[in-house]
């Protein structure tokens, strides 16, 4: 108990005190370093690039989220159904991506889009078409959002099907004999049993997605001038405190970050708290 | 015959379903394998054959693997060497520190009264919704401020902290150690101590491997982190490595080709060890990402 008191207020409260310290405070070159409370944060709620970040995050996660957990919810059932050697290799090669570094995966399919190393050109030309460029302004949101499905669907997937796996079989035989089709089984038996799993894992999409950082950054010196500066909150963050040297903005990034992220996650449990039943 | 034909006729109406059902997974197969696949083949053209000539989905005729490796592994004096050394050092004391503290830490919520308990599960609760990566810049400063930045503390120490892994520990030890057997053991003459090694920590075992992969995986993966408190190119881990030589290549326009195959091959053998450990250690694992799923 002890060491883990340790670490948690070294590493977790006191960044988060000395995030909150910091952003009240102002350096200069003339002038040094002064009070101002909340005015990072009047800057930070009316700095249109923050906001866009925010925007964009905001945007992306309403898209993502149901999307992938359609797709992995899909996937568990059908595995669920069937019970050949081929659901295990499925299962398995499915769930691969969760073990490529984040990094990697986002690198992988940079190269698949580019027009340089990438298939797309060859492929699109078999059916005499122009490759869409995943890579350019205007559709580097949906290149972003086959990344990171790719990415995390499969493990959405494990855990979703291991929920299914844990239902008890006999309620499937009991819907049987009452004249249940296969379809009304998945839809109204093993959904709602499956739930706090579905739960578990919008959360932490939701969460994921808010702090979007590795993908857009490594594709950022591939997809030329698509991705900014201030993308998305996190790499705008990291812009101001690594690059420009201003931490103390940086940190006031970091916390109105961490406040969006806990306060919306906070009211989805709380909104969910009665009918999914995750924690306490 | 008679139980052969049997199944046949309970099979048969479902068999549409099933059809489409491989048919579908198959697809999805294909589609989660392609970026592996690429990887597999790019890494085995030379320079000429990455950027013309040939499919990109189809081998080189004369694969290049073992020029490529031996090109990725003496580049800048072997630095990609010291990368995967890098990578499993984090990821092995990350990984380690964080299962141990998660599970003092689970257990002690699960199994002991302690003032402040109620408070304490909370703030827990509420860290697991704090985005790590929002610790990340006022980490750094305090760091900084230590002077531990750019060495290797600055990576471990702040992956000590896993409070979802704290989180499941506890609800595994609340339902897996019933109390009744550690009083057992505690009349039996052992020790709080003894109790937890010999008792207690057998039973935890699934949530206790589940854990330890999870911050394996994610130390592995760390990207954030370790690029912003490392400067030192001898310390990054592969993934800050490869970023940084992509950014590298991405901004020469020429005579980046041989950088960009050390880079394509460098991925993928980064990808081999996890890879294998979780296709070797998937009865451990599988059954054990549920935990916080299923109550």
């Amino acid at each position: 108990m002890m060491p883990f008191t340790l670490v948690f207020l070294t590493f977790l409260v006191a960044p988060l005190f000395y995030a909150a310290y910091l952003s009240s405070y102002q350096s200069a070159l003339v002038g040094g370093t002064k009070f101002v409370l909340f005015d990072n944060y009047f800057k930070a709620l009316t700095d249109p690039e923050f906001l866009e970040g925010v925007g964009f995050v905001l945007r992306f996660s309403v898209i993502l989220i149901p999307l992938q957990m359609g797709l992995s919810l899909v996937i568990a059932l059908l595995l669920d159904q069937i019970t050949t050697k081929f659901s295990k290799v499925a299962r398995l090669m499915i769930f691969l991506p969760y073990a490529i570094p984040l990094v990697i995966g986002a690198l992988m399919w940079g190269f698949l889009y580019s027009k340089n190393f990438g298939p797309m050109g060859e492929l699109f030309g078999l059916i005499g078409a122009i490759p869409p460029e995943l890579l350019s302004r205007e559709l580097i949101f949906f290149g972003l959002l086959n990344v990171v499905t790719w990415q995390w669907a499969g493990y959405y997937m494990i855990i979703i099907y291991a929920a299914l796996q844990g239902i008890d079989p006999t309620l499937y035989e009991a819907a049987r004999i009452d004249g249940a089709s296969n379809l009304q089984i998945m839809l109204r038996i093993k959904v709602p049993l499956v739930t706090p799993a579905l739960v578990l894992i919008l959360i932490f999409a939701l969460i994921g997605t808010l702090q979007f950082f590795n993908e857009p950054q490594i594709l950022r010196p591939l997809a030329g001038g698509a991705i900014d500066a201030s993308f998305t909150p996190n790499i705008y963050g990291y812009q101001q405190a690594f690059l420009l040297g201003n931490f103390n903005y940086g940190a006031t990034i970091s916390f109105v970050l961490g406040a969006v992220v806990f306060v919306l996650v906070y009211t989805f449990i709380f909104a969910t708290r009665r009918r999914g039943g995750f924690m306490l | 015959m008679t139980r052969t034909s049997d199944t046949e006729t309970r099979r048969n109406p479902r068999r549409p379903k099933q059809v489409f059902a491989h048919v579908f997974l198959g697809a999805m197969i294909v589609y989660f394998l392609i970026p592996v696949w690429w990887i597999v083949v790019a890494s085995s053209k030379d320079a000429t054959g990455l950027f013309g000539g040939g499919s990109s989905l189809w081998f080189s005729e004369n694969p290049n693997y073992i020029e490529n490796l031996e090109a990725l592994f003496t580049r800048d004096g072997g630095i990609y060497l010291r990368w995967l050394g890098n990578s499993t050092l984090y990821a092995l004391s990350g990984g380690v520190g964080a299962t141990i503290l998660s599970i003092l830490a689970g257990y002690g919520f699960a199994k002991f009264a302690f003032w402040g308990r109620r408070l304490s599960f909370s703030l827990l609760l509420g860290a697991v919704m704090v985005p790590s990566t929002a610790l990340v810049i006022p980490t750094f400063i305090l760091l900084s401020n230590m002077g531990l930045t750019n060495t290797i503390w600055a990576v471990i120490l702040p992956t000590l902290l896993n409070p979802f892994g704290v989180y499941l520990m506890y609800v595994y030890a609340k339902d897996a150690v019933p109390d009744d057997l550690l009083d057992a053991a505690k009349i039996d003459g052992a020790g709080e101590f003894r109790t937890f090694i010999q008792v207690a920590l057998p039973l935890l075992r699934p949530a206790v491997v589940t854990i330890l992969l999870l911050s394996f995986v994610a130390t592995w993966n760390n990207y954030f982190l370790p690029l912003a408190m490392l400067s030192d190119p001898n310390l990054y881990p592969v993934t800050v490595g490869i970023g940084q030589w992509q950014g590298l290549a991405s901004g020469q326009n020429s005579g980046a080709a041989s950088l960009w195959g050390s880079i394509i091959i460098g991925s993928l053998v980064s990808i081999i060890p996890l890879a294998i450990s979780f296709l070797a250690l998937q009865r451990y694992w599988q059954g054990g990402l549920t935990l916080g799923g299923i109550k």
